[in-house]
């Protein structure tokens, strides 16, 4: 950065992207407060002149909006704390032991990173059917776990840099194996966790496909899945799908605000290293 | 419980998991995909009946056009509008470094629904922001030709910042000596970019390409709720037609043959890919 050239249009170039980039998000914003006429004016206006809570007020009125938010949380969330579970327990067995099968079994989980989950759709909905479970929150939480290869390998990772002496210390003290998971492991890897968690929570909140194939009822319905159902309805009641769509984004944004660095530490090192 | 169990204990819940909805899952869709299974109790034997209709099937074949298009799309902008992103990042001193970084982001952490939304009101013909800017009232999402390209759009808008960070990370692991070297031997910014940046990031690059391909060729969420796959078919993708066969014609059998379809088509680019970029030789 000693040429100022050079450093001049490095930051113009990214003022520029950001203003590209976040243009959509400010319209968003911007058209959840504006009154319906306003939203199809001509020239536009990019700050709403006469600011309401209209959409907002309509929003809750004609939707069960509370009822989505509350449905979106409870599956994110129960999908995370089990993620979590499965993969520190996945990953602390492939970093500390040694056992028959390890290599072949590691390999499966690397391998199960690369299989889509959309390919298995059909047969999925088939076998919830024969389970009973279509229409309920484990027929859309359990199936989703099945693609935890990810969180095992990433787990793996960062157990691995726990030092064994710990472990086997530990173990002179009669610790049990699952006590070492629990005492010594965990409280270990909690950054690592935070960055998981964000991934899964991310995931779970933002899926719309699978919740739509395996939910039935409306009253069970998440954010992405009202909304949907929304735009069919409301086609060009756009200050409402905006408002809507505002409403979805600010949690997310919140947790992503709050746990910022141990998300960018996780996403890279599945990339980086190894 | 002995240490020797342990183990298997630890990993019993993932592989448990991993079998009855994805091993078993993978399984079952051979055997449907030779049944013409019209509801849960209606199933008749079929055999290859199935494959032979998807490879007459014309509308497979957009479906598999458009996704292709979709995914070269991705990979021919959006890859390189990423690592634009995290070429300009790179430097630590840079003020501001966290915003910048964090608005590229916020696209990844919105629902595909919403970003459809969000978009349906950008490219709308008179109102849409897109066409105020460009002063134009073209109709992008109504307009064959113009559908995916505007949908390739929407993909760098949301992805770019996603796959920035992977090689942000990249950048920042390349040791510093070797531009220096490159320096001492006379080369340029260019220079130094093709023969020290891009050998360097070869491993994210890989990654890269390879989880964005695999991305993309599931491209669902923006076309059903921008588009329903229109006008006509011309932005139908192939999860969407396995999810119209499966769920809106219920048509089970036939959507799981679309589905190894799939399988076989990712498998295929995936080695192809893991094979060019030599990913696994090292280990």
């Amino acid at each position: 950065m000693r040429n100022p050239v050079r450093t001049t249009i490095t930051y113009v170039l990214l003022i520029l992207l950001t203003v590209l980039v976040l243009t959509p998000l400010f319209w968003v914003v911007s058209a959840s407060f504006k009154p319906s006429g306003e939203i199809f004016s001509y020239p536009p206006t990019f700050l709403p002149q006469d600011p309401t809570l209209e959409n907002f007020t309509r929003l809750f009125q004609e939707m069960p909006i509370v009822q989505y938010v509350v449905n979106s949380t409870f599956l994110a969330t129960s999908h995370t704390l089990l993620l979590l579970a499965i993969a520190t327990m996945g990953g602390f067995a492939f970093a500390k032991y040694s056992f028959r099968g390890r290599g072949v079994l590691f390999a499966i989980v690397l391998a199960s990173m690369m299989i889509p989950f959309h390919l298995v759709l059909v047969p999925l909905f088939t076998l919830l059917y024969q389970f009973g479970w279509l229409d309920t929150y484990q027929g859309v939480i359990l199936p989703y776990l099945a693609s935890s290869g990810f969180g095992v390998f990433l787990m793996r990772q960062f157990i691995l840099g726990v030092p064994s002496d710990l472990l086997d210390a530990a173990r002179i003290d009669g610790t049990s194996e699952f006590g070492i998971y629990w005492r010594v492991i965990i409280p270990a890897v909690k950054p690592a966790m935070g960055a998981l968690s964000i991934f899964g929570f991310l995931g779970a909140w933002n899926e719309f496909l699978w919740p739509m194939i395996v939910l039935r009822d409306a009253a069970k319905y998440t954010l992405p899945l009202g909304l949907a159902s929304l735009v069919g309805v409301y086609r060009q009641e756009y200050g409402m799908l905006m408002a809507g769509t505002l409403l979805s984004i600010l949690p997310i944004l919140a947790l992503f605000l709050a746990m910022q660095r141990e998300f960018v530490q996780g996403i890279t090192l599945g990339a980086v290293k190894e | 419980m002995k240490p020797r169990y342990a183990p298997y204990f630890f990993l019993a819940p993932f592989f448990t998991l991993f079998t009855v909805f994805m091993v078993y899952p993978l399984f079952d869709s051979i055997r449907l995909s030779t049944y013409s299974v019209r509801g849960m109790q209606n199933q008749t034997f079929v055999g290859l009946e199935n494959i032979e209709r998807l490879i007459a099937d014309p509308l497979f074949w957009t479906a598999l056009w458009n996704t292709a298009y979709f995914a070269a799309g991705s990979l021919l902008l959006q890859l390189p509008v990423a690592l634009a992103l995290a070429l300009l990042l790179s430097n630590a001193r840079l003020k501001g470094r966290n915003l910048f970084r964090l608005s590229f982001f916020s696209p990844v952490l919105i629902s595909g629904v919403f970003i459809a939304v969000i978009f349906y009101l950008l490219y709308d013909r008179r109102y849409g922001l897109v066409n105020r800017v460009l002063g134009s009232e073209i109709q992008w999402l109504q307009d064959p030709d113009l559908v995916m390209p505007a949908l390739v759009l929407a993909g760098v808008w949301r992805w770019a910042g996603f796959n920035m960070v992977y090689f942000l990370a990249g950048l920042q692991s390349i040791r510093q000596e070797l531009y220096e070297a490159a320096a001492v031997d006379g080369a340029g910014p260019w220079q130094s970019f093709v023969h020290v940046t891009i050998p360097a990031l070869k491993p994210v690059i890989a990654f890269v390409v390879i989880t964005s391909m695999i991305g993309s060729f599931q491209l669902f969420d923006l076309p059903y709720v921008l588009t329903e796959g229109g006008p006509g078919n011309a932005s139908m993708t192939m999860v969407m037609y396995l999810y119209k066969h499966g769920f809106e014609f219920i048509n089970l059998g036939y959507a799981a043959t679309i589905g190894w379809a799939l399988a076989v088509i990712i498998g295929v680019i995936s080695i192809i890919q893991v094979r060019l970029f030599g990913v696994f030789r090292e280990n």
